[in-house]
């Protein structure tokens, strides 16, 4: 039976990549939501045993960046094609080219969409949200939502077109730059952030004359902070949140413990 | 609260729900749902100032691998409904976002697990060719996401407002909600060493204190800092280039001693 894939199942894949995770669990985590996205070409390719077969193949292990899992189904989809139409494809072949691929795409995809994409455009959002108006909200949902539908629907067009060529391309110089360049993007901004979203104010009176020309001065633990490097105290703390997280500390437990030192700094004066 | 809004809310927390699991459209993040539910119970802009204050908390909670991070959904959906509702304060709403995002967390964790039964189920439909039998799993999987944030919803948003849950509020001492405040001002600083931590980039680092010295020195917006960022992410780039086609062209290169010796200096 000699059947090829036409653009609406192409389509269909992509409507159901973004339900990806939908059942994720800690057995196989993505495997049914990949089974799912596939399950259009899969149930136009096979019928019988065959189609069973074919599902029991991607009910295997998967766990990937959900945006950069397009380009995979897309090869995926070309290869069960072929293999569809007698193209000797072995199960080992296509699960190689599976797991070949999630921890790669999932390195360049981490940094990208979690580590610069989303934190930018949620603090940019945010900046604007905080004065209370609605752009704030609407520029990040509507940006991100952009950015990453474009990244669903060409990663399965790229991938199903490209096939197992793109397989070297991941692999390649082309995804270090894409990767680096946007570390660097968001370490920047990251930096930024450090200073200027957050306020450590330690208004604790070190020292306080009149000076000659009958003026009160006032030295706080703040203006002699401020006057060696602003923003130095949130910077000490961001290491040593990075520390911490580092040595495997909860979160949660880290933001429980800053709690615990704002209201003991304001019980004794240190924070105001 | 009138039935529609109730009912409104019931829909926005499934949604943040199954947004949280499925990490595609956001509308777990803190930014989006506060907005909704702030919406829904008739005080969009609360909602918002208080989508904007967890956000930036909430910043670097992010599942990589199977790692889970602290749960934006059920702490934005509840601490929204509770400030509204209960006439709390921005301020209260962050306290009270965390252990939200804890308890949150360990719901979520407790769905994964179960969702596990559903694998296996998915894998008995597999042997008998039923498609349909395992969409129906994937779906038990999202929907119970869903469950697992619209059922605190509602029990809180049925007592939130009522006398007794609003003298538990203001029975809280000045000296921790003030000390909540300050503690707002830098408590951000662990979502940024979450996000640094991840791109996990030493040699990177350089940029970090760039744009740091930057803001401290200067009024630059953030867009500026996008722009900045993208000059530097081009030049990065192009170093790299270089070094790559350095590398790749081998040490085989060693001609002239004098050839080495960079003409620019001359200039």
């Amino acid at each position: 039976m000699a059947t090829t894939l036409n653009k609406k199942d192409l389509v269909n894949i992509f409507i159901r990549s973004n339900f990806l995770l939908g059942s994720f669990n800690f057995e196989r985590m993505q495997a049914i939501g990949f089974c799912v996205s596939m399950l259009p070409a899969l149930r136009k390719l096979y019928k019988g045993q065959d189609l069973a077969d074919a599902m029991k193949r991607h009910l295997e292990f998967f766990n990937t960046q959900p945006f950069l899992a397009t380009p995979i189904m897309g090869i995926v989809a070309a290869m069960e094609e072929k293999r569809a139409n007698g193209a000797d494809i072995s199960d080992a072949t296509l699960s190689g080219v599976k797991v070949g691929l999630i921890g790669p795409l999932a390195g360049v995809g981490d940094p990208i969409f979690w580590g610069t994409l989303r934190p930018v455009l949620a603090a940019l959002g945010a900046g604007i949200a905080l004065t209370g108006s609605i752009l704030g909200p609407i520029l990040f949902f509507v940006l991100f939502n952009a950015i990453r539908l474009a990244t669903n629907w060409y990663g399965v067009m790229y991938g199903y077109n490209k096939g197992t060529e793109l397989v070297e391309e991941v692999g390649g110089n082309k995804m270090r730059y894409l990767t680096e360049g946007s570390s660097v993007l968001g370490l920047l901004v990251m930096g930024a952030l450090v200073a200027k979203w957050t306020t450590v104010n330690m208004p604790l009176v070190l020292s306080s004359y009149t000076n000659s020309q009958g003026e009160q001065v006032v030295t706080t633990v703040q203006t002699i902070l401020d006057s060696l490097l602003p923003g130095m105290v949130p910077l000490l703390m961001t290491f040593a949140c990075m520390y911490l997280l580092k040595k495997g500390v909860n979160p949660l437990i880290i933001i429980i413990g800053l709690f615990a030192l704002g209201i003991a700094g304001y019980a004794v004066g240190l924070f105001a | 609260m009138t039935t529609i809004q109730f009912i409104l809310l019931i829909i926005v927390a499934a949604v943040a729900g199954m947004g949280s699991v499925l990490d595609e459209a956001q509308f777990h993040r803190p930014l989006v749902a506060c907005t909704l539910v702030g919406l829904v119970l008739g005080d969009i802009t609360t909602g918002i100032i208080l989508g904007g204050t967890l956000e930036m908390l909430a910043l670097g909670w992010m599942n990589v691998g199977a790692a889970m991070a602290p749960d934006a959904a059920l702490a934005s959906v509840i601490s929204t409904i509770l400030v509204i509702v209960g006439h709390q304060s921005i301020g209260a709403g962050i306290a009270l976002a965390v252990p939200l995002a804890a308890a949150g967390q360990v719901l979520t964790i407790f769905v994964r697990t179960i969702t596990v039964f559903f694998q296996h189920l998915a894998d008995k439909f597999a042997a008998d060719g039923n498609g349909f039998g395992i969409e129906m799993c994937h779906l038990g999987g999202l929907l119970l996401q869903a469950i697992r944030v619209a059922v605190p919803a509602a029990i809180v948003a049925l007592v939130a407002g009522t006398d007794t849950v609003n003298a538990m509020l203001a029975s809280i001492p000045e000296v921790i909600t003030r000390g909540l405040q300050v503690s707002g001002g830098f408590i951000v600083v662990v979502g940024y060493a979450m996000v640094i931590n991840m791109m996990n980039a030493k040699s990177l680092m350089p940029y970090f204190f760039l744009g740091f010295l930057i803001a401290v020195f200067t009024n630059v917006n953030l867009i500026g800092f996008g722009a900045i960022g993208l000059i530097c992410a081009y030049f990065h780039i192009k170093g790299l280039q270089r070094d790559l086609a350095a590398q790749a062209a081998g040490p085989a290169k060693s001609g002239d001693p004098l050839d080495d010796i960079d003409d620019s200096d001359l200039m």
